[in-house]
């Protein structure tokens, strides 16, 4: 099982992957940018995601909507912005390739000759207008800014969540646009997946023709921070939601680093799913939770793995969290038993197939190659990451639920219904969040 | 190779696209057995679509059919709840319920290997399930929960609401989560009654899609479907006369950042004859990124992250409406200018050439796309047995919308929208937008009780 490809630097630093499908009549283009909130500062936060926004605004020679002539060939496309990265994709019927690859060329060589005080001004207030729509007025929706804030040291990238804080994003400046492109927007940052019914050589062509003049950029250095907690931490914020919710989290390793897959699989046999321990537990025995999830929430430099719980009417917060450490207490005494390490490993291998049915979009075979590129440097990565599901036992699971969900340092967050700050967890701080 | 980058360079010929045959058959129970062969990637995705949905809730149980369904994976034969995940998670199964209006689905897709496994746990779940009282006492008492939540969810709400200011006692006056009251008084056998009334094979379709054979799957159909029978009872009727809702309604929100807004009627079935009409003037309207309403909404004001509208094709007419969520010094303009579109596009400023060109090159050019994998294929054939579709439906979509005039468009927005008619629901901040509403000239607001348990339209 594997996505078969073949890579191509061109001279300006850009990776090309290649993979063939012709069993659907379309093509998949897609491009990651190796920039996301983490390369943000205080004060400026919500940045990169703001100019994600603004690729969608025209280029020089194409100054209107990015949407029509896509749409207008039967392309479906987006784009989306997060901690280590900015993607951007459309899916294409295989005869429209070339323009998409037009298209993108032309935001990557010659965006800022289009951008202007009212595009910028305009998609400001739609990113406020986002922020109010998916964080703002959504219960519990403010948790994982008070989250990242709690794990995260002050000058740490993953501080902030990417979509920002208000007040930068109107601080923000039409000049800062400018200097974000040129450091971060150029072939050299940046790798391109062409994936479907392609006839790879002409495709190469077509894209060495496209994006070959681009010019290099300066190097992006990567981005260091040290992250580490060493005391618990109880943050309290209330919410517009009728049944309190607690948040527990823990720093760990990040994405692709030893213990990481072991996590993934400990927060499906703890929380994910109908036989998992604590849905058992605290949902189907002692019916003091409404529901519980779990986590780990893997990323470039650091990780966390975070299990989410809401009370049942008249439930309290405490209960749920003598419930979830006990269970934590006991994967770490006995480990998970053989059953479970079964299933965790066919539904892993089922997962990764699955992922294979598609070319394009969010999480598509290109976008895979891509994640596996930019994070890796290794675009066949796939089958290897595979194997870390496949070789995880008993013994290495209940090694990483010891290391990383033991001892000090966790953030307890306690969302509770307004005016009513007595229903967190005891001596929660109180969260300033908006 | 340099490029010319004077104009956007027109796509090439395009490749020709043929949907796949469905093979079919039947079981002696008058279960369908529908398969499409789709070997690109060894997974194959079942969906067992029953045509009894949230529209035959009996009159005072709304919630019912939704509840029904999701007891199904509640443990089966000698199968405990636990036991039945435990057997689905050995098999690496993806499995979803899933209910709406006019049917309960259910989707389990499965690695090649597994296909015998996962169709007989689809059988014995749909078939055979056991829907004991202590499972059930435990699933209402988390669907009270889920309820008591959406209470908080600002969309939820909207959907609630609208569906009650809109159809009234109509079967479709409800979602199919339904509300508190009535999901309190139901019983394990209202339950029991409603899956053996309504959940039957005569009124259901085994659709497989993947790399599988028709043959096997129908031979394995028979065998664990095997002692599943029973006529289903009649479909869903309109049954009382639809509500005349005030046109300006609104749900408090003390504080909320933005409004919710829904705005629209009861407008066209899925059997219209409009239908393709319907599809490509809506794409002009408000049907995608590059339509009029979110243009002047997203584009032109950057008052919201995004407005769309639809018509909700069912087995009886269905709403169209307009859905956006816009900060809420905005409110009354953008119902304002909102309303002014839906006018617009009837007779000031009709569907010009170029946006239907647009609209319908969206829609047929890239076609195919929406038949990549098994799951996407076995949607568009559930949609064949759903509303009773030729099966040519897919082969003729492309030329059926292309057909489409400009003209053809405007006698359908005059035929399909009316203004005057529409409802206007608003979940927001009464206090900060309360004022600027009476502008609107749609008369005093409705308010609505905040919670949806409580209103009854």
């Amino acid at each position: 099982m594997t996505i078969e490809f073949t890579r191509h630097t061109l001279a300006n630093g850009l990776d090309v992957l290649m993979h063939e499908d012709h069993s659907c009549p379309i093509v998949a283009v897609n491009i990651w940018y190796h920039v996301g909130s983490k390369n943000e500062s205080p004060g400026h936060t919500g940045f990169a995601h703001l100019f994600e926004h603004l690729m969608f605004e025209g280029s020089e020679h194409h100054d209107s909507g990015y949407f029509e002539p896509l749409q207008g060939a039967g392309a479906s496309l987006n784009g989306s912005t997060n901690a280590d990265r900015t993607n951007y994709w459309e899916v294409v019927p295989a005869n429209a390739l070339e323009l998409a690859l037009w298209m993108e060329s032309d935001r990557m060589g010659f965006l800022l000759p289009a951008l202007t005080e009212a595009k910028f001004a305009n998609q400001r207030d739609v990113v406020l207008n986002e922020r109010r729509q998916n964080y703002e007025n959504r219960p519990y929706g403010l948790a994982a800014m008070a989250m990242l804030a709690g794990l995260f040291p002050a000058e740490h990238p993953y501080r902030w969540a990417t979509i920002g804080e208000v007040s930068d994003l109107h601080a923000a400046r039409l000049d800062d646009v400018q200097e974000f492109f040129r450091r971060y927007y150029h072939p050299a940052n940046a790798s391109l997946a062409v994936a479907g019914d392609i006839e790879p050589e002409a495709a190469l062509a077509l894209v060495g023709a496209h994006f070959g003049d681009v010019p290099p950029g300066p190097p992006v250095e990567p981005v260091r921070a040290a992250a580490a907690l060493d005391r618990d931490v109880r943050l309290m914020l209330e919410d517009r939601v009728e049944l309190p919710r607690l948040y527990l989290a823990w720093l760990t390793p990040a994405m692709f680093a030893g213990g990481d897959a072991e996590l993934d699989l400990a927060a499906d046999l703890l929380a994910n799913g109908k036989t998992s321990r604590l849905y058992r537990r605290l949902v189907f025995d002692e019916r003091i939770a409404a529901d519980v999830s779990a986590s780990q929430n893997s990323r470039e430099i650091a990780g966390f793995f975070q299990i989410v719980a809401t009370a049942a009417p008249d439930r309290s917060l405490a209960e749920l969290e003598r419930g979830i450490m006990q269970e934590i207490a006991r994967a770490i005494e006995d480990g998970p038993t053989e059953d479970e390490v079964e299933r965790g490993r066919v539904q892993a291998e089922s997962r990764f197939l699955f992922r294979l049915q598609t070319v394009g979009g969010f999480g598509g075979k290109s976008d895979q190659l891509n994640a596996y590129n930019t994070f890796m440097s290794d675009p066949g990565y796939f089958h290897r990451d595979l194997d870390r599901y496949r070789r995880a036992t008993n013994t290495s699971i209940q090694g990483a639920v010891t290391r990383y969900l033991s001892g000090a340092g966790r953030v307890a967050l306690s969302i509770v219904p307004r005016g009513r700050p007595d229903l967190a967890l005891p001596d929660s701080a109180r969260v300033d969040a908006s | 190779m340099t490029v010319d980058r004077s104009r956007l360079p027109s796509p090439g010929a395009v490749r020709p696209f043929t949907f796949p045959p469905i093979a079919r058959s039947s079981l002696p129970s008058g279960l369908r057995v529908w398969t499409v062969r789709h070997p690109a990637i060894p997974v194959v995705t079942f969906m067992l679509l029953v045509t009894r949905g949230a529209a035959n809730d009996p009159d005072e149980q709304p919630g019912l059919a939704a509840l029904t369904a999701d007891m199904l994976d509640e443990g089966s034969g000698g199968r405990s709840a636990i036991e039945m995940h435990e057997a689905l998670g050995r098999i690496g199964a993806q499995f979803d319920t899933d209910v709406g209006p006019d049917g309960v689905m259910l989707t389990l897709t499965v690695l090649g290997r597994f296909t015998e496994r996962g169709c007989a746990l689809l059988a014995d779940m749909m078939a055979r399930p056991t829907l004991a009282e202590a499972d059930f006492s435990r699933v209402r008492r988390l669907r009270l929960h889920r309820l008591a939540q959406l209470r908080d969810v600002p969309g939820a709400v909207a959907e609630r609401t609208f569906a009650k200011l809109l159809y009234g006692t109509h079967p479709y006056g409800h979602t199919p989560i339904g509300d508190t009251q009535s999901v309190a008084q139901f019983s394990v056998d209202d339950v029991q009654a409603f899956h053996a009334r309504e959940l039957r094979p005569a009124s259901t379709v085994l659709i497989a899609v993947g790399a599988c054979d028709h043959e096997t799957i129908h031979r394995l159909a028979s065998e664990a479907f095997a002692g599943w029978d029973g006529e289903a009872g009649p479909p869903a009727e309109p049954g009382r006369p639809l509500p005349l809702p005030p046109r300006l309604n609104i749900v408090s929100r003390p504080g909320a950042p933005q409004s919710e807004l829904r705005i629209g009627h009861v407008a066209a079935s899925r059997d219209t004859p409009d239908y393709h009409a319907l599809v490509a003037m809506n794409m002009v309207l408000g049907g995608q990124f590059v339509s009029r309403i979110n243009q002047n909404l997203r584009g032109d004001k950057g008052v919201t992250y995004g407005a769309y509208t639809g018509f909700d094709f069912r087995r009886m007419p269905g709403p169209f409406a307009l859905q956006a969520s816009v900060q809420t010094g905005a409110t009354a303009r953008a119902i304002h200018e909102s309303l002014s579109e839906f006018a617009a596009i009837r007779e000031a400023r009709p569907v010009t050439g170029a946006e239907l060109s647009l609209g319908v090159a969206a829609l047929t050019r890239g076609y195919a796309r929406n038949f990549e994998t098994a799951a996407q294929i076995a949607r568009a054939v559930s949609q064949i047995a759903l509303y009773d579709l030729p099966d040519d439906c897919f082969a003729q979509f492309v030329s059926r919308i292309e057909r489409i005039t400009t003209q053809e468009a405007t006698r359908v927005a005059m035929r399909h929208l009316d203004p005057p008619r529409m409802t206007t629901l608003i979940v927001g901040d009464v206090d900060a937008i309360g004022r600027d509403l009476g502008r609107l000239g749609l008369g005093e607001a409705a308010v609505v009780p905040s919670d949806p348990d409580i209103f009854q339209g």
